[in-house]
């Protein structure tokens, strides 16, 4: 059964808080379940199925229906990290295509800015991890692992800082039109480079923000979705992939959205060079470098060449990126990614982006997120909606 | 110019599963798990094997010697910089670990390397490499 066309994205909504330190982590999820529900003109009581990841507190979905007093028929917690909203996405589309609900609200929450959170500092996942007393002693924390990618890349295929300081020069000037957006000023490839180095060869704005808030997106059946009177953004294909370091045999420059996007591209029938906006994941600059030839936007080793000299700005590049600023510069909600980067590619369908930085006609977008590391393991996902 | 400091290297969690890998570092030997069923090591280790999921493996002394695959040095928000990196050994595998007792700054891809153990905080050493 193929999921395409069985299910639409009828709501969205980012929280424009950046700093939340006067509220609850199950507040943020409520508000933004709020937020996404208003603006698809539905009400609590039409939501029968609920996603949500490890970022809900407590017992996930139960612990988060009971909160917001929900009435479920359905209801999923897979946590792929940051990339965790896309694959709820696809399997809201496919419960509703099984019949198992017909309103899927999905939430994300977290508050890593006002709790202190780095991505110099080490996160547990318990005592059971199996990989952990193999990787824990030696001190791997989120930028290190990404900036090993980085390393190796550049001794495969010669990638070089200034060709990764262009991915945040991109998101920089989209970003300068989003009033919320953390980092507002424009950057120029010698700022990223001047800027201090956190792990070789990542620099400070070789990576992301660190911010508080959320999302949430509303996944509606088709019948529904075309009697609500918001644009239709329907979901054409999807794809997930797990990538690990498959037994000590590490190919550490390709993620799975060698997989998932394949996946997605086969389902939806189109090819990368029809899409005409991307939502990257962008934790770091050589996380979108390493996905965008994953996908297939050009071929491995030459995204350094790709994303040069402004290829990802609107209205001047061939591949239009992250135009609310992305995790680079606007917003990284929960230390997760994934939520916000449907967000701004259904932002785009519907031509509802900022002016500045609308894709004219938009009509056919992707969404790709990774999550947990790519430098040891990690979840891809990939989604390709369409304007209908 | 960085030399490779101490840091306080958090305690392995030994279970009944990895123990013999501690041990055995505890005695200055790394060992990796061996496949008979497909011939293949793997790493890190388990009781079934990731390649073949057989639970024909055992434990195997390991040369120690390898290069380095890829690294990074993390020089903000630490007290200490430090070297984490992926070293390919001989045997065929990677595994993760810390470049140490050597000028950090001169740490490359493809450097040749060989075991040595260091102290953790409370529990068993771990391996660790330094340039050859």
């Amino acid at each position: 059964m193929s999921i395409k066309g069985k299910a639409y994205l009828v709501g969205a909504y980012e929280h424009p808080t950046r700093k939340a330190e006067d509220k609850s982590v199950a507040q943020l999820h409520a508000e933004v379940a709020k937020g996404a529900l208003e603006d698809a003109g539905l009400t609590k009581q039409d939501v029968d199925g609920y996603f949500c990841a490890g970022d809900a507190p407590g017992l996930g979905p139960l612990s988060m229906a009971d909160y917001m007093g929900l009435t479920l028929r359905h209801m999923e917690s897979t946590d792929t990290g940051g990339s965790s909203y896309l694959i709820h996405v696809s399997h809201a589309a496919q419960a509703i295509a099984a019949g198992k609900c017909s309103v899927a609200l999905v939430t994300l929450a977290g508050r890593p800015r006002s709790e202190g959170s780095s991505g110099t500092q080490p996160r547990s996942w318990g005592a059971a991890v199996p990989d952990g007393p193999f990787e824990a002693p030696y001190g791997i924390v989120t930028t290190n692992s990404y900036a090993m990618v980085a390393m190796r890349h550049m001794h495969e295929f010669g990638t070089t800082s200034e060709q990764l300081a262009w991915i945040k020069v991109a998101a920089s000037h989209h970003a300068q039109h989003n009033p919320h957006a953390m980092l507002r000023e424009v950057v120029t490839v010698k700022e990223v480079l001047d800027s201090p180095m956190v792990a070789d060869p990542l620099h400070r704005l070789d990576c992301c923000v660190v911010s508080d808030g959320g999302g949430a997106l509303i996944v509606a059946r088709p019948d529904i979705a075309k009697r609500l009177k918001r644009p239709l953004v329907k979901l054409i294909g999807a794809g997930e992939s797990p990538k690990g370091q498959a037994g000590g045999k590490l190919t550490l420059t390709t993620s799975g959205a060698a997989w998932s996007g394949a996946a997605a591209f086969e389902e939806a029938g189109v090819k990368p060079a029809e899409i005409q906006y991307v939502s990257i994941y962008d934790s770091f600059t050589i996380t979108v470098l390493v996905q965008i030839e994953d996908l297939g936007f050009c071929k491995k080793g030459e995204g350094g060449r790709f994303v040069a000299d402004g290829n990802l700005i609107s209205g001047t590049g061939k591949l239009p990126f992250n135009t609310d600023g992305g995790g680079l510069c606007n917003n990284h909600p929960g230390n997760r990614g994934g939520m916000t980067k449907v967000i701004e590619a259904v932002r785009q369908l519907r031509g509802e982006a900022h002016p500045k930085v609308q894709v004219k006609n938009c009509g056919l977008a992707l969404a790709q997120g990774t999550g947990g590391q790519l430098g040891t393991r990690h979840g891809s996902a990939t989604l390709i909606l369409e304007r209908e | 110019m960085l030399s490779a400091q101490d840091r306080k290297i958090p305690a392995p969690a030994v279970n009944p599963e990895n123990k013999a890998f501690f041990d055995a570092a505890a005695n200055g030997k790394l060992v990796l798990k061996f496949c008979n069923a497909c011939k293949e090591f793997h790493y890190y280790p388990r009781t079934l094997c990731p390649h073949c999921f057989s639970d024909q493996t055992e434990w195997r002394d390991a040369k120690g010697m390898g290069t380095i695959y890829t690294y990074s040095v993390l020089r903000r928000g630490v007290p200490v910089p430090y070297c984490i990196a992926y070293v390919t050994l001989e045997e065929g595998v990677s595994m993760l670990t810390n470049i140490v007792d050597c000028d950090l700054d001169a740490v490359r891809i493809g450097q040749k390397v060989k075991v040595v153990f260091k102290p953790t905080d409370g529990g068993p050493p771990v391996p660790m490499f330094t340039p050859v």
